[in-house]
């Protein structure tokens, strides 16, 4: 008798339970999706350093899913104790019939369990088909091979969810057992009766609340994202504060401050259905202004996390190619240590006689190479590189280049050992007259003030020759490889003047000859700078003939593969933790905005029947349904996205150092999910909701 | 001048296994500016009959006209403009938007026929005047008392001029003296404006205040009564008599 009434009543509710189950099995499958990576990516062949990447990610998203199984449990909380409200008045009946207290208990239990045994089926179930398909993804981010990859279910992750969700469902089951037990025969019957009185706010205190919360927002906005580098620790948590703060008291008094507008342009407010489709929507944000607040927040944190996950990851690629050109450099120098390991000078090398000493001839392994040197003048050192123009150029970095100014010697580098290298980076080659020099840089802040002296047509003075600029403003480009934008300036001098120079720093740059993983990955033991190695030997050997304790020398060697592989970690990581908190956090507010809107069509239904009797168009009633949903989706959103509009600037200032280049692309996949979650929320609620009011037409 | 005009019209409830005839046959004719109350005990007929003129509800069989028109005819988009342009409907429970203040309330029938707010706002002004609510304007219907919710709902019903005003219970959920101060309002409208009003009761109070009552048992036309030169104290006697041979529970009626 207990299960048919249980069975009866799910389906009766089914309407307004429709959501909160589909929230749940969507809820229980991206959850098994994510912990089921762990598994996955143990199928995957891929190198030693990136399996102690995958490590890493996997214990870093099994913590997030204790973040993300609290932010779960509040929802289901949440959303039970908001579908036991609606049925006071079926309880009340209960207790009236004669059933007792512990037996309605029993009940709800049984309602629960048989609720979340089946979202945890059918959520498990479409996890598993959805951990298939992102499978591909996980491989396609490690860059492993599909081909030997087979259909998996991973059973620690099913044993995960099931503890997590059991969890939750106990929780919600001692929720309800509380609440019935508390709740007296009257308070329950009086339910039905909306008693909630409409809070009636002065507008003109609205409208202040809304300055004062706007100027606030505006205030810390300005400092986040215009003074971001006066910001400390303790100071920005009271930036996100006064956020939050300000985003609540913007709820609070949006809907005054929007009649008072409405007051004021009456033909608008008092056209069709405009006065009843506003009062409806205020009513709604007046009586839910906390929930309003989080879910901006939330949304707001998803879309700066997606956004920048998605802008590292497609800048990443970009930024490589662009900073790391060639497959393969090794650096070496011997020096004059002097204070502090500041070089004092360099010692001329050998580097070709050092190679073939190591027995290594570079061209059994690359297709080209380059074998280029840079030069360095002590007079181009801060003071001598900058010279008249220091103290302007100080006045300028007042503003923001922090740093853009450190300089200890200008590196130099010649116009033939230039083309060599553009050569094998595939970059356009350059031609240099007898008196002129030009400069290389990739960093902003160091950008500055090099076009500062280019555009005012600076000279610089490098052994003894006075060159004049050949451009205005400073070439984008590089001499090392690295993984990020790090060349804070280089000056190409003619070959006549690069020549004085007896020493300098050598570079050996090159482009694999081949393809074949394997093959690279055995030229690149066999090149690497770890010891032991036959350059390195080599070198020290160099080293040995001088025998002088202040003589240092430096030898490494960076490849392409090994930033692509750190790359790779990253990718995956900030992809991961994007998609989870955002996907997770999304599915929560549009929960709750649904949830709450349907429960609002359900109280309505009468006052739409209203609206018929005295005539109301079908089109307009639907129209105004229409504007109410998607407001109340739009409200919350909107403010997210101004929200974000600065903490993104915030973000990227952060992010420079990975080079924003892709923002375009970011958006767009970040606006094409929301779209798709939260967007899908809203076409279900509005669905819903219209048959809801439409039901009771005769 | 006949306004409404009912020709032998019946409704049916259930299958044809355990058939209800809520009307059983019923014409009535109204003419222009008539107060008319419908009278009859609880499952009498009469609220469907209420139902069925304002096209809630449609009939089994039969014809009602409304100045010419057959509204049993009209069908989606036609019957909201009916509804919108020619009647106007006060509920027993007064059916007002609770988000919405008693001004808006009232313009709320106007800004559907999508008027100007010019309009709006004079006729909005000139009814509140008649109804004696200029001061409840900027409240919400729950700080209102009962009688000021009916007569707000009661400005709504008439603010667009309708053809004819329906009235389901209109004093149901009033008490005596809210309930008096809203029949003289129905009788000014009726006397001043010409009003026509048609309105279901079961209370012989409340009928004492029309001009003619008709009387209706088991779906059926009863008897009816007109008021003539009778004092107001009179009729209701009259009205008295006609309920207790109706032999509709007495106390429901008083």
């Amino acid at each position: 008798m207990l299960f048919k009434l249980t069975v009866s009543n799910i389906k009766k509710s089914l309407r307004d339970y429709a959501v909160y189950f589909f929230t749940l099995i969507i809820g229980v499958s991206i959850f098994y999706v994510f912990n089921a990576i762990e598994s996955q990516t143990a199928y995957l062949n891929v190198s030693r350093d990136t399996r102690e990447v995958i490590k890493i990610i996997n214990k870093i998203l099994s913590g997030v899913s204790v973040f993300v199984a609290v932010v779960l449990g509040l929802l289901i909380v949440y959303a039970s104790r908001f579908l036991m409200k609606r049925r006071n008045r079926e309880f009340a009946l209960y207790l009236t019939l004669g059933m007792s207290k512990s037996r309605i208990s029993l009940l709800l239990l049984t309602e629960t369990v048989m609720i979340g045994a089946g979202s945890l089926v059918a959520g498990l179930l479409i996890g598993a088909g959805l951990s298939q398909v992102s499978s591909a993804l996980v491989a396609s981010l490690f860059e492993a091979d599909m081909s030997e990859y087979h259909f998996n279910i991973s059973q620690s992750a099913i044993v995960k969810t099931l503890i997590y969700f059991g969890i939750m469902y106990l929780v919600v089951m001692l929720f309800n057992t509380v609440m019935i037990g508390r709740r007296k025969l009257i308070d329950l019957m009086n339910a039905g009766k909306r008693s909630e009185e409409l809070k009636v706010k002065n507008p003109v205190v609205c409208v202040i609340m809304f300055m004062i919360a706007a100027a606030a927002l505006g205030f810390a906005y300005y400092m986040v994202g215009w003074r971001t580098t006066e910001l400390e620790e303790s100071t920005f948590f009271t930036y996100i504060a006064i956020g939050c703060v300000s985003t609540f008291l913007i709820f609070r008094s949006v809907s005054g401050l929007m009649l008072r507008i409405f007051m004021s342009a009456k033909s608008v407010y008092y056209k069709g259905l405009g006065s009843f489709t506003f009062r409806q929507l205020s009513s709604k944000v007046n009586t839910m202004v906390f929930s309003m607040t989080l879910i901006c927040l939330m949304l707001f944190v998803t879309i700066c996390a997606l956004c920048s996950a998605f802008t590292i990851r497609n800048s990443l690629n970009r930024v490589l190619n662009e900073c790391c050109p060639a497959d393969y450099q090794a650096v070496m120098s011997m020096y004059y240590n002097g204070e502090e390991y500041m070089v004092l000078d360099y010692i001329p090398l050998d580097d070709e006689k050092i190679y073939e000493e190591a027995g290594i001839d570079p061209e059994d392994y690359f297709e080209e190479y380059a074998l280029t040197r840079a030069v360095y003048d002590s007079s181009l050192n801060y003071e001598g590189f900058y010279g008249e123009y220091l103290d302007e150029l100080l006045a300028l970095d007042d503003d923001d280049s922090d740093g853009g100014l450190d300089l200890q010697e200008e590196p130099l580098i010649s116009i033939t050992d230039y083309n060599k290298l553009m050569e094998i980076y595939g970059r356009e080659k350059e031609t240099l007259g007898e008196n002129e020099y030009f400069e290389l840089c990739n960093v902003k802040k160091s950008e500055v003030p090099r076009n500062y002296m280019l555009k005012k047509g600076k000279e610089i003075t490098a052994f003894g020759v006075t060159l004049k600029p050949k451009y205005d403003e400073c070439i984008n480009g590089v001499i090392e490889l690295f993984d990020s934008y790090n060349n804070v300036g280089v000056t190409v001098v003619p070959d006549s003047v690069a020549a004085k120079a007896e020493a300098g720093v050598y570079y050996l740059t090159g482009n694999f000859n081949t393809d074949d993983k394997q093959k690279i990955s055995s030229y690149i033991q066999k090149l690497s700078s770890e010891a032991p190695n036959p350059v390195l030997s080599a070198l020290n050997k160099e080293y040995e003939k001088y025998d002088d304790q202040s003589i240092g020398f430096t030898y490494y060697a960076v490849t392409k593969r090994q930033f692509g592989e750190a790359n790779i970690g990253i990718k995956a990581l900030v992809t991961f933790l994007g998609l989870y908190v955002g996907v997770v956090f999304l599915i929560t507010s549009g929960a709750v905005l649904a949830l709450r809107s349907l429960s609002d069509a359900s109280d309505s239904i009468g006052r739409y029947e209203m609206l018929r009797k005295i005539g109301a168009d079908e089109r307009d009633i639907d129209h105004s349904l229409f504007l109410q949903t998607v407001m109340f989706f739009a409200l919350p959103l909107l403010l997210a996205i101004f929200h974000s509009l600065f903490g993104m600037k915030f973000a990227y200032f952060f992010l420079g150092m990975y080079g924003v280049t892709a923002i375009i692309p970011s958006i767009l996949m970040t606006g094409g999910i929301i779209l798709f979650i939260f967007g899908g929320y809203f076409l279900i609620t509005y669905i819903c909701s219209r048959l809801i009011i439409k039901s009771e037409i005769r | 001048m006949e306004l409404l005009k009912i020709d032998h019209i019946e409704k049916y409830y259930g299958s044809r296994s355990s058939l209800t005839k809520a009307i059983d046959d019923i014409s009535l004719s109204i003419a222009e500016g008539e107060f008319t109350a419908i009278m009859g005990a609880s499952g009498s007929g009469k609220t469907t009959l209420l139902n069925v003129i304002s096209t809630i509800d449609r009939v089994t069989a039969g014809h009602i006209f409304l100045e010419k028109t057959d509204i049993t005819e009209l069908k989606g988009k036609e019957l909201n403009k009916f509804r919108r342009d020619k009647l106007g409907f006060i509920f027993q429970d007064f059916n007002l938007l609770d988000t919405l203040t008693a001004y808006e309330n009232i313009a709320l029938a106007l800004t559907i026929k999508r008027l100007g707010f010019k309009e709006i706002d004079e006729a909005v002004n000139r009814v509140v005047a008649q109804l004696e609510i200029t001061d409840v304007l900027q409240k919400y219907p729950y700080q209102m008392s009962g009688g000021q919710k009916q007569r707000v709902a009661s400005a709504r019903a008439i603010v667009t001029s309708p053809k004819l005003v329906l009235a389901d219970e209109p004093t149901g959920a009033l008490d005596s003296k809210s309930a008096k101060l809203l029949l003289e309002r129905f009788s000014f409208l009726n006397r001043e404006n010409k009003a026509t009003i048609l309105m279901v009761t079961h209370d012989s109070f409340t009928a004492s205040y029309a001009r003619r009552v008709v009387f209706i048992k088991d779906g059926k036309v009863f008897s009816e009564l007109s008021r003539g030169d009778n004092t107001r104290k009179q009729f209701f006697d009259r009205i008295i008599d006609v309920v207790t041979l109706l032999g509709g529970d007495v106390s429901d009626a008083l």
